[in-house]
């Protein structure tokens, strides 16, 4: 089987990482954020696969399950707080949340 | 064990009256008076049965000591000498009065400012009687927050104010001499493997200069700040104005003494040479806090402040006396410490009784009271002769002692001291002319003192009076703490012994002349 | 009887104490009794005190009541000791006193704070006697500030009136500067006797200190600078005219009879400090001369009959200064206690009057009361002609005959000063009669509402008397030569060494004397009977210097302008504490600070994400370039 190159691969992650930074910091809809963070954390969970293919170790793969876990709770919990949000304020903007102002 | 009670008592006492007062205001009342007058009891039989067998060679009366958490050498070690002794005397003596003059003022959430009052009280008893640093610092801080509370809580329309400066001046200052006190802790403990925070154990540290100077600064600022010298005092007199009567009476009778204590009892002590290094800059700040507070009570229109600007301008004479290291000096300073205690607590109780009357502090708005309240007004005539220094009162005896002591150590401060005297006479006037004599001023309805007051005054006459013409007891008492305080400066007493063979020589060589 | 020694002041406080606890829950009478009673019995103590203690021709008697306090070799006791000087002290302070009291019982009748007055009055002659009882000079200065504040709470006795209490203060205040200066002085010898008790230090002064040591001259200063602020001498002499504003028999005791000659009587208790300080001496001298001829002037331009006397006290203490200063201590004291009589008699004789006269102080304003007061004006006469010094007939030519004489033969004395008092003299003499003749004679110009009853004059009889007589118990050499008062003190006060050659020119020199005061009180009947426009254009002709006497020399205004003014200014500006500032300053500093960096917290999600990027790449690059 052929291997892929590892800089290819971390390069893959290395973009996805930054177009999901990238649109939760442009995204004001909350919804859409979440969803932005979930790439990043895919893209996380990438790097981890190829690291661990390229040293032969299960760790990476331990690790990709760990994130999917966190990924899993996170989305529900995000998601929980998401509807309060909406209940609340009326809107999904994440700008219009920002009663915790100092 | 009756160090340990006293203590007690004043920490229950605080909670039962506390829980008493939900049912029943005179019950908790009562019972707090209870609590302090057993312990003046149990004091006062303390000092009649010590009084007599007190040497120069043992000055330790009582001792407790309770292993706590050896593991870090923290003990409850109390013990009693004559100058906690006094110290406590008057502690009680004002804690009493402090419980009367709350009697009609205080009439919102009694219960907690009993607790308030009773713990402060035993935070000052302990701060007096513990010999391990831990524990001091432990009290020390048991003294600040119920008095912020009182402050904040009961006191006059700027209180916030006045009890957050006063939390964080008294803090800040305080976390430097804990720090200074875990210095040593350690120091001490790398030098002999014995970490302890006795202040027994601590006494002997040998410690380089520089270290010293460090950590004597540590203990000074605390105490400085609390005393306080000028120019760490402008939280007194914003909390001495802004708190209730009986927290200005605490505060000035008791809180700023924790600071002359601390200075006699740990900065000279365990910094001997540190403290003679910094003495001329230390006694130099006295006489500027003589002649600045004093200059500062002449200009306030606010009574109660102005009575604060006198506790500063006094408590000056505490620092000069301490930083002198002669044994007249330090004389003055024990019995500066009782009549400052004594006759600005007298002069805030009657201002707090005018406040309750009239309902206003500003000295521009009295006058002629006299006419109205001449009861008031002889014994205000007492105080007032009492804060300039009048001989025959206890605070000639203080002053006379304190400025005698420093000339020999310092000649041009002691004399500015003394011309403090004069401007000490200036405002002392100022308050009876503007508050007691002058025009009578028509509008105010007023009654003389009433049972309760002339209960809670005469008293403070008598016992100022005792002090001035009757001082020995008290000075016999202090004696051994003060005479050993002295041994431990040995630069000190050999200086005064070179001045005495002088003299000495003077005499022999002119007797030879003459022969 | 020298045992009952205790009683003396111990009664009047006693008396003092039992006023001030009743307060005017007593009906008046009792009050009177009890104030004037505890003096008499004082009075009758000291007599029969002194009559033992001459008896039995003791040096001294000394009576301890308790050891005041005992702190590392200072141990002053609450002791009495009694010699012949402090003899004559308590002497004329309970007899004086005694006669002044009962003065007060009518002069205070409708007065509603009788009995504090005499509460206040009692507790004055028991720190006086204190004070000059004091075996040491701890004992002395409580003494000392007691008289001090007796002589405020009187001064300021009506204490409705604003001035009064301004001049109680004024009084206090700058004796208090006058204290400290003593206050020092005791420093100074304790630190080098190690004892503040008067008859040791005088023993070990001359072995110590070597004529003209300059701790000696020191000391001397320094107690000069007490004496100078009680006795109301230059240049601290500025309270005690103000102080006329007590009534007139606290005028009479303290600020004529007594407490102002305690600074006479420290000097001429620590006289032998001054034996070694010639120094200091001499300035007592030269501030005695210089004061009496400030005070004289000053005396010469006043329309208030009791501010005349009181320049005319200032003036007086001046002589008495001048005679300490020449080493004439038996003079000095000699000259105080004939002081004591006619100062205290014209006062009390000048009460009366203002009394008469609704409170009238005006001396232009009253005239005529020889004919309406006879009492009252041959009284005053007496009291006046003593005082100028009328040639052999009154007490006061004898006394002042005597400082005169030693100012000029004295060992210390010189032309300068025997000049300054002759002057003073021929001053005195002009403004004690100007006084008189403004007041009793020419027309009646206010209507009399209260004639004196015997209560009061009595007691001006007494005095009067005294002020005859009371000269001839010391007679100088040309007349009589009787030394019965200077034969008391001798043993305890040196007499004075006269200059050779000198001897012969004492009937000069009294006949010079008596002719300057003569001449004084001739110019005045010149000016204010033969020819008053004469006096009218010699104001308005001198009119500035006129204004500048009056003023007291402008001292007054000088004071204000450096000391008090200065002092209120300062302690106005200061009222809110500029050392406050700083603490505010850093309050302000960190509210600055919060707010700055509070903005950073917006709530706004995309804005912390950002903060978070940014610091991650800040923390990357930084780890990449600086390579550890």
């Amino acid at each position: 089987m052929k291997t892929l190159p590892i800089e290819s691969g971390l390069l893959l992650a290395g973009v996805l990482f930054t177009l999901g930074l990238i649109s939760v910091l442009i995204r004001r809809n909350i919804i859409f954020m979440l969803i932005s963070v979930e790439i990043m954390l895919n893209a996380a969970g990438l790097a981890f696969i190829m690291a661990g293919s390229r040293w032969v170790q299960a760790d990476g793969q331990v690790m990709f399950i760990f994130i999917l876990t966190m990924a899993a709770a996170e989305v529900s919990v995000g998601l929980a707080l998401i509807l309060q949000i909406y209940h609340q304020l009326k809107t999904l903007d994440s700008d219009a949340a920002d009663k915790m102002h100092g | 064990m009756m160090l340990i009670l006293l203590i007690v008592i004043l920490m229950t006492g605080g909670i039962v009256a506390g829980i008493a007062a939900r049912w029943n205001a005179a019950a908790c009342r009562w019972l707090s008076l209870l609590a302090v007058t057993a312990d003046f009891g149990i004091i006062l039989t303390i000092w009649i049965q010590e009084g007599l067998s007190m040497t120069l060679t043992n000055s330790w009366l009582r001792d407790v000591y309770i292993p706590w958490i050896p593991s870090f050498g923290i003990n409850f070690h109390l013990a009693l000498d004559g100058l906690s002794l006094l110290m406590l005397v008057l502690t009680f003596f004002l804690g009493i009065l402090a419980v009367l003059v709350s009697w009609n003022e205080i009439q919102y959430r009694i219960g907690f400012f009993h607790f308030n009052l009773l713990w402060v009280l035993a935070g000052i008893t302990g701060v007096f009687l513990t010999m391990d640093l831990f524990l001091f610092y432990f009290f020390w801080e048991v003294m600040l927050i119920p008095m912020y509370f009182l402050i904040g809580i009961w006191g006059h329309e700027n209180r916030q104010y006045a009890a957050y400066k006063f939390f964080i001046f008294t803090q800040a200052s305080g976390l430097l001499m804990l720090l200074a006190i875990l210095g040593l802790y350690f120091i001490h403990g790398d030098q002999t493997q014995v970490y302890s925070f006795d202040y027994f154990t601590l006494l002997g540290t040998a410690l380089s200069p520089e270290t010293g100077r460090w950590l004597m600064l540590g203990f000074l600022a605390a105490f400085i700040v609390k005393l306080p010298v000028v120019p760490f005092h402008t939280w007194l007199p914003d909390a001495h104005t802004e708190a209730p009567t009986a927290g200005s009476l605490l505060l000035a009778g008791l809180l700023l003494k924790t600071g002359a204590y601390g200075l006699i009892r740990f900065v000279v002590p365990l910094f001997p040479a540190a403290s003679a290094a910094i003495a001329p800059w230390a006694m130099l700040a006295g006489v500027v806090g003589i002649v600045y507070g004093a200059l500062q009570a002449y200009g306030q229109t606010d009574f109660k402040r102005l009575i604060a600007y006198t506790s500063v301008s006094h408590m000056g004479f505490v620092i000069l006396g301490v930083f002198a290291f002669r044994e007249l000096a330090m004389q003055g300073v024990v019995m500066q410490m009782i009549t400052h205690g004594i006759s600005t607590g007298a002069l805030f109780i009657l201002a707090g009784a005018l406040y309750e009357r009239i309902h206003t502090r500003n000295i521009e708005e009295m006058g002629g009271l006299w006419k109205k309240v001449p009861f008031m007004g002889v014994i205000a005539m007492v105080f007032a002769m009492a804060s300039l220094g009048l001989p025959g009162l206890g605070n000639f005896i203080a002053e006379f002692l304190t400025l005698i002591g420093a000339w020999q150590a310092s000649q041009p401060l002691t004399i500015v001291a003394t011309a403090g005297l004069v401007v000490a006479t200036a405002y002392s006037l100022r308050i009876m002319q503007k508050v007691f004599l002058g025009k009578t001023n028509t509008g105010y309805a007023l009654h003389d003192l009433s049972l309760r007051e002339k209960f809670i005054l005469v008293p403070m006459c008598i016992v100022i009076l005792w002090l001035g013409l009757f001082p020995q007891p008290v000075i016999d008492t202090s004696r051994p703490t003060v005479a050993n305080s002295m041994h431990t400066d040995n630069h000190a007493a050999l200086h005064r012994g070179a001045e005495r063979n002088k003299v000495y020589e003077a005499l022999t060589r002119s007797s030879h002349e003459q022969k | 009887m020298l045992s009952l020694l205790w009683l003396i002041p111990t009664l009047p406080f006693l008396g003092a104490l039992i006023l001030i606890l009743t307060g005017s829950r007593i009906p008046q009478r009792v009050a009177a009794r009890i104030g004037c009673g505890s003096i008499g019995l004082s009075a009758a103590i000291t007599a029969l005190v002194g009559y033992d203690f001459l008896a039995t021709g003791q040096a001294s008697y000394k009576f301890t009541a308790w050891t005041w306090f005992h702190v590392d070799g200072l141990s002053p006791g609450v002791t009495f000791y009694l010699d012949s000087l402090s003899l004559v002290f308590i002497f004329v302070i309970t007899f004086v006193g005694f006669l002044i009291h009962i003065y007060s019982t009518e002069f205070m009748q409708t007065d509603e704070g009788f009995a504090r007055f005499f509460a206040y009055l009692n507790l004055f002659v028991c720190a006086m006697l204190i004070l000059v009882l004091a075996d040491n000079l701890v004992l002395l200065y409580l003494g000392w500030e007691g008289v001090g504040l007796c002589s405020y709470l009187l001064i300021g006795f009506w204490y409705s009136e604003e001035k009064n209490g301004y001049a109680a203060r004024k009084a206090f205040i700058i004796t208090r500067v006058g204290d400290t200066a003593m206050a020092i002085g005791l420093f100074v010898l304790f630190s080098v006797f190690h004892t503040l008790n008067i008859q040791d230090i005088l023993v070990q002064a001359p072995q110590v200190w070597t004529i003209g040591a300059s701790s000696a001259v020191l000391v001397g200063f320094l107690l000069l600078g007490g004496a100078v602020g009680k006795s109301a001498q230059l240049p601290l002499q500025t309270w005690l005219p103000d102080a006329m504003a007590g009534p007139s028999p606290v005028s009479a005791l303290i600020h004529a009879a007594t407490m102002v000659t305690a600074g006479v009587y420290l000097i001429t208790r620590m006289h032998g400090i001054y034996e070694l300080a010639p120094l200091a001496q001499q300035w007592v001298g030269i501030i005695g001369a210089v004061t009496l001829l400030l005070a004289g002037c000053s005396a010469l331009t006043q329309y208030d009959l009791k501010r005349v006397l009181a320049y005319s006290t200032i003036s007086q203490i001046g002589y008495m200064f001048l005679a300490l200063g020449v080493g004439a201590w038996s003079a000095a004291i000699f000259h105080f206690m004939i002081h004591a009589f006619f100062k205290a008699l014209l006062f009390l004789s000048a009460g009366a009057v203002i009394m008469a006269l609704h409170h009238e102080h005006d001396m232009f304003r009253m005239g005529g009361l020889r004919k309406k007061l006879p009492v009252i004006y041959y009284t005053f006469l007496i009291g006046a002609a003593s005082l100028a010094a009328l040639p052999f007939i009154t007490a006061g030519f004898y006394s002042k005959d005597q400082i005169l004489w030693l100012a000029w033969a004295g060992e210390r004395g010189n032309l300068w000063f025997f000049i300054a008092a002759l002057t003073g003299a021929f001053i005195t003499a002009m403004y004690t009669f100007r006084m008189v003749f403004v007041t009793f004679f020419g027309e009646a110009k206010t209507h009399i509402s209260h004639r004196p009853g015997k209560r009061m004059t009595i007691p001006l009889v007494i005095l009067a008397v005294l002020s005859l007589i009371g000269g001839f118990i010391e007679l100088p050499h040309t007349l009589g030569h009787v030394t019965l008062f200077s034969n008391i003190l001798s043993p305890l006060l040196p007499a004075v060494p006269l200059r050779e050659g000198v001897e012969s020119t004492e009937w000069t020199l009294q006949l010079i004397a008596a002719a300057f005061s003569l001449g004084g009180i001739y110019i005045a009947y010149i000016f204010y009977i033969q020819q008053p426009k004469l006096a009218d254009d010699l104001q308005s002709a001198t009119r500035g210097v006129h204004q500048f006497w009056f003023r007291g020399w402008d001292l007054d205004a000088l004071y204000d302008f450096v000391f008090v003014r200065p002092f209120v200014y300062l302690s106005k500006w200061n009222k809110g504490d500029v050392i406050d500032r700083f603490y505010t300053l850093l309050v302000r500093l960190t509210e600055y600070f919060n707010e700055t960096f509070v903005r950073t917290q917006n709530g706004i999600l995309r804005w912390y994400i950002m903060s978070i990027v940014a610091g991650a790449i800040l923390i990357i690059t930084i780890s990449l370039f600086i390579q550890p």
